[in-house]
């Protein structure tokens, strides 16, 4: 019989993120193994787990052809040496794919269906570029039903800036190099390392192995900023310094029932509390994030003032600030991506949604004083999406003394 | 000891030219987890898995320039450990064989093994902690690398991980016999070294590799390199102890080191003869290795390497391996294999011992419908049982699975009706050795089937061609003989007449690679190639016991030849009638040349030759056997019967060439090595004919030009 079960983020992990392209570090690592190594060294990481009682592996990819097609959460699953019987599946919504393999996961384990799910995605975008090999249907233009600028991301951001001309490049810009600089601290701080899997990659200098994030730059200035293009408008506000890039990485985490992580002595990291996914129009996507979070807070019963720490990801900076206005929080306000976030570290699309929830679980445990969190991204064709959670740690007394 | 660092090495490039597929070193610096820094080496040609990285002069002397300047980043403090690995799915497949081949004298021989020790063993020199990082297929040299490294990992799914050099004929002589045993035990390394070259070139699994202990950790592929790294990382800051039971102690040194060498040399004489050079050399430097250093154990391969580098058994060795691995692969004479026709049910003729085995062999191998049929009921449901219970046992061994088991005996099926033949492509007969009965067969056969199916036949020593005198379409009739034991024997006389149709031989050769038999083109011919060359060989042995020269005498005398095993073991396990027919075959064909012996009809008739204990050991000669041969008045010497044979094998291979009974001399030897086990380091036969004069006595010339032999004989 179906029973209504708590669900519980038990860890997280992901490769570092790489620069897509022939002088990416990743050129010559396949997609589908960049994931299985994520989820070995998740599983690693958790030798508690018996592997036979896994229930789903369920894996995202934007572009599900080549080393990243096959139903790459069964052959995943299969190629990480799992037990034969644990199934698996991909799954796409675009940037959200990991937080929507996390969501559907986390639903069946609420219904009481799974107890155990890994959930996690890859995006190699030097090997699938994006929108390689799309065909949309002719009807989307002719018949109007989404604007020119819908397939062309930087374009939809564009449009947040026209929609709120309070959102200047110069906030933006401002924004990106906070990005830059609160990464630049986390890694000094040891903090991000800790939930990274090394990654062994072939180079025409033998083999290497990637144990940070490749695309960081500490040095980036507000000068340097205000200097670079602006490759999707003559004169325009985005430019590669206040936007993610474009990147090769996967993401894997664990989730499970409230009660098999008690039985198997696993340690929650954070509880979920509601998910949503809302639409906007497309052409406009990035403030896919307010409508998402708007629903996930009315499931949740909370309102934002009830959030303490937010992990954003960064498609655009103003896409991130567009979310900020709304609530009327600071552009530089502390609990928002207190560690940087994908503008600094990239954005590989499917893979993103569990970076963020590893942020944010590894924020709670040295945070007791946080009782709510939220991890929430913004999804191509005009889609956001939310997931709000609650820190086991947390603890009234710290709350009182922060 | 010798000095390495003073030799010029250059000359060795310079020889090698532009031929050298040279394995680079590409060194990275990795950042371990501790804050160490370990330098990693890699080791890759450039090219893909099919095409390994090999160790030669230049790539060597590369390796060697690269560790020199990790040691000279290790005194300065910026590296902690150095490791080397290869590239994907391989570490290296040691020395470059057709390279080894090409050494002009003893001189550059040894050169070219001291410039390994050289390079090789800097890896023990470096100032810091290191390590090999065996991630794939490592042979010869390629496993040496690691020998010289303080500690090894090795990936679990590294395809395969040996020493072959005793069964090319040489020795691991880039540190392999020193350094082995004194790291895995005398025993241990006794069975890499020679046990497992001598069992078929038996190679290593990753899991093997680790329980002897050559490698000190195992991971998984998955993770191997990440693994490895992080273990390495372990040892470095203490974490990790490395344990390793099976290094020999001060007891096993001087309790068992000299009997274990003592019993692998006896084991050895019994099984191979005292022939082959290289396996005893080996046995010696192990010997040798108990004690003393490093350096003068490698002083010591550097003089036995080069030594069976410059000789003979070496160039026929690598002769026989280019036969066994390219040759057999590209059969001479093989029409295209896109005109071969489709076989997708088999017909079998005949359901006793021999038709079964054929039986099975085809339901394994093609996975197609095989019906075996015989004269009776009775007969046939035996041997569909017989293939059954063959099935289940391969099953039971965890060969196949049980579905598979299901598949195959659902394929089988026998009947007495030879309608049943009628959508057959393929028909094999296996019945009594005589003409009539397979003429009759085929006729019979050819009555249900189609015009295109193939018929074939497994006649020993019958004429393929008047076997289907019978026939309507006698083009689509090829020979196809085996070799027992089926399963085992990896060699197939196609046998060609001079009706026999491209297609059908295409069909032929494409069934036996199909089969995974190695296929050899003959003419219809007494004999072919195998039995022709062994009832010369039989002829004379039997020639010599007739003439009053004991058993004992003539084993003796065949031995130079260093076959498998002498005339009086082969002729009790091919049987006493078996040989006495095979000799009245050929007599009857060719009088003048093949002895018929009268004595051996006896030994057949009174049915032993050895004397066995319960276990089927051979104790001796069976006295009465001796009793009946006995009473020749003119015994040979053991020198009088060698030349005798020589001179009729090379009489003998020379009118079979003569008459294109098989493309070329190499035929010969490939159907030899395969079919009959002459030995690799004679190269079959012809290569030791030419060495010991015989081609030159009897035809005034040499099968191979320029023969087949060392480079100081």
């Amino acid at each position: 019989m179906a029973h209504q079960a708590d669900v519980v983020f038990v860890d997280g992990v992901r490769t570092p993120f790489g620069k897509a392209g022939e002088k990416g570090m990743y050129w010559n690592t396949r997609a589908d193994d960049l994931v299985v190594k994520a989820i070995v060294g998740l599983l690693e990481r958790n030798p508690n787990v018996p592997k036979e009682r896994i229930d789903e592996v369920a894996i995202a990819a934007t572009t599900q052809t080549g080393d990243q097609g096959l139903t790459l959460g069964r052959t995943a699953a299969i190629l990480a040496g799992l037990p034969k019987t644990v199934p698996g599946f991909s799954i796409d919504r675009m940037c959200a794919g990991a937080m929507t393999a996390a969501a559907m996961v986390s639903g069946s384990i609420g219904f009481g269906m799974y107890d155990l799910a890994i959930a996690g995605g890859v995006e190699h975008m030097g090997h699938h570029p994006m929108g390689s090999g799309v065909d949309p249907n002719p009807r989307f233009l002719s018949e109007r039903l989404v604007g020119e600028d819908a397939l062309v991301m930087g374009a939809t951001a564009e449009r947040i800036h026209d929609r709120f001309p309070q959102l200047t490049k110069e906030r933006s810009d401002r924004y990106a190099l906070a990005s830059q600089q609160k990464t630049a601290a986390a890694y000094a701080a040891g903090k991000i390392q800790q939930d990274l899997v090394s990654v062994a990659i072939r180079t025409e200098q033998g083999w290497g192995l990637a144990t940070q994030d490749e695309v960081m730059r500490p040095e980036t200035t507000l000068e340097g900023l205000a200097a670079l293009k602006t490759p999707f408008r003559p004169h325009g506000r985005i430019t590669a310094g206040n936007a993610s890039g474009l990147n090769d990485g996967a993401t894997a985490a664990l989730l499970a029932s409230g009660d098999t992580a008690k039985e198997l002595g696993l340690t929650p990291k954070m509880r979920l509390v509601s998910y949503a996914f809302a639409g906007v129009d497309p052409e406009i996507m990035g403030i896919g994030p307010i409508p998402a979070t708007e629903k996930a807070l009315r499931k949740a019963g909370l309102t934002i003032a009830d959030i303490d720490l937010f992990e954003m990801n960064e498609a655009f900076a103003v896409q991130v600030l567009s979310f900020l206005d709304h609530y009327g929080i600071a552009d530089d306000d502390p609990r928002v991506n207190p560690w940087g976030g994908a503008i600094a570290v990239g954005h590989p699309l499917a893979s993103s949604g569990v970076r963020l929830m590893n942020q944010l679980a590894s924020q709670f445990t040295e945070r007791p004083d946080v009782r709510y969190g939220i991890t929430s991204m913004c999804v191509g064709l005009g889609q956001g999406g939310t997931m709000i959670w609650e820190n086991p740690n947390f603890d009234k007394k710290a709350k009182k003394r922060a | 000891m010798t000095d390495y660092s003073t030799i010029d090495f250059d000359s060795l490039v310079a020889l090698a030219g532009d031929d050298e597929v040279v394995t680079h070193s590409y060194v990275r610096d990795i950042r371990l987890a501790s804050g160490r820094t370990l330098a990693l080496v890699t080791l890759d040609n450039g090219r893909d898995h099919t095409r390994p990285n090999t160790l030669g002069a230049a790539t060597l002397l590369e390796y060697a320039a690269t560790l020199d300047a990790l040691k000279a980043r290790a005194a300065a403090g910026e590296i902690d450990a150095v490791a080397v690995t290869g590239k994907p799915f391989i570490l290296a497949a040691g020395a470059d064989l057709s390279k080894v081949a090409e050494i002009p004298d003893k001189e550059t021989a040894k050169k070219f093994v001291q410039l390994g020790h050289h390079a090789l063993s800097k890896l023990s020199g470096l100032g810091v902690p290191t390590f090999v990082f065996t991630n794939g297929l490592a042979l010869g040299g390629g496993l040496e690398i690691g020998l010289h490294a303080d500690y090894r990992t090795v990936d679990a799914s590294a395809p395969a991980l040996a020493l072959p050099e005793v069964f090319l004929g040489l020795i691991p002589g880039w540190g392999g016999a020193t350094i082995l045993p004194n790291l895995i035990g005398i025993e241990n390394a006794l069975k890499v070294i020679i046990e497992n070259p001598l069992k078929q070139n038996r190679t290593m699994k990753a899991q093997d590799a680790f329980d002897l202990g050559i490698a000190d950790a195992i991971f998984p592929s998955v993770n191997y390199l990440e693994d490895s790294l992080r273990w390495a990382d372990g040892v470095l800051t203490g974490a990790i102890k490395v344990r390793r039971p099976n290094e020999p102690g001060k007891l096993e040194r001087l309790a068992k080191w000299d009997i274990a060498i003592k019993v692998a040399r006896d084991m050895l004489t019994k099984r191979i003869g005292t022939v082959p050079q290289a396996p005893y050399a080996a046995l010696d430097l192990m010997k040798a290795a108990k004690s003393g250093t490093r350096a003068e154990g490698f002083q010591r391969e550097d003089e036995v390497l080069a030594d069976l580098i410059a000789g003979d058994q070496l160039q026929a060795s690598i002769y026989s391996f280019n036969l066994v691995q390219k040759r057999a692969k590209r059969p001479a004479g093989a029409p295209d294999k896109a005109i071969a026709k489709k076989v997708t049910k088999v017909g079998v003729v005949g359901a006793g011992y021999m038709a079964s085995q054929l039986a099975l062999l085809f339901v394994r191998r093609l996975q197609v419908p095989v019906v075996i049929t015989d004269i009776d009921q009775e007969r046939v449901d035996k041997g569909v049982a017989y293939i059954a219970g063959e099935i289940d046992a391969l099953h039971g061994k965890g060969r196949i699975s049980p579905d598979e088991a299901n598949r195959l005996k659902a394929l089988v099926t026998g009947t007495t009706d030879k309608a049943d033949f009628a959508d057959c492509d393929w028909v094999i007969e296996a019945v009594f050795e005589e003409l009539e009965i397979k003429q009759n067969v085929f006729a019979e056969v050819e009555r249900y089937v189609s015009p295109e199916a193939v018929l074939a036949t497994n006649t020993s020593s019958l004429s393929v061609e008047q076997i289907g005198a019978k026939l309507a379409n006698p083009e689509r009739l090829v020979g196809f003989h085996f070799f027992t034991p089926v399963a085992l024997m990896p060699l197939i006389e196609v046998v060609k007449t001079s009706h026999t149709d491209e297609a059908t031989l295409s069909t032929a050769m494409v069934t036996a690679k199909n089969l995974k038999k190695n296929a050899v083109i003959t003419a219809d011919t007494p004999g072919f190639v195998v039995n022709r060359l062994l009832a010369v060989l039989l002829g004379e042995a039997m020639r010599a016991v007739d003439e009053g020269t004991t058993f004992e005498t003539v084993d003796k005398a065949i031995a130079p030849l260093g076959l498998p095993m002498a005339p009086s073991a082969l002729l009790d396990l091919v049987g006493l009638k078996v040989g006495a027919h095979v000799l009245d075959t050929h007599h009857a064909a060719f009088p003048d040349r093949f002895y018929r012996s009268e004595n051996l009809h006896r030994l057949a008739d009174y049915g032993k030759l050895l004397e066995k204990d319960d276990k089927g050991k051979v104790k001796g000669f069976d006295k009465g056997a001796l009793k009946l041969v006995a009473g020749g008045k003119n015994p040979r010497s053991a020198d009088e019967i060698l030349v005798a044979l020589e001179d009729g094998l090379a009489r003998e291979i020379k009118l079979m060439l003569d008459g294109d009974v098989v493309a070329a001399p190499e035929d010969i030897d490939l159907c030899m090595i395969l079919g009959a086990g002459f030995p690799f380091q004679m190269g079959g036969v012809t290569p030791y004919l030419d060495r010991v004069g015989a081609s030159e006595r009897v035809f005034g010339a040499t099968f191979h030009t320029p023969p087949v032999r060392g480079v100081e004989a």
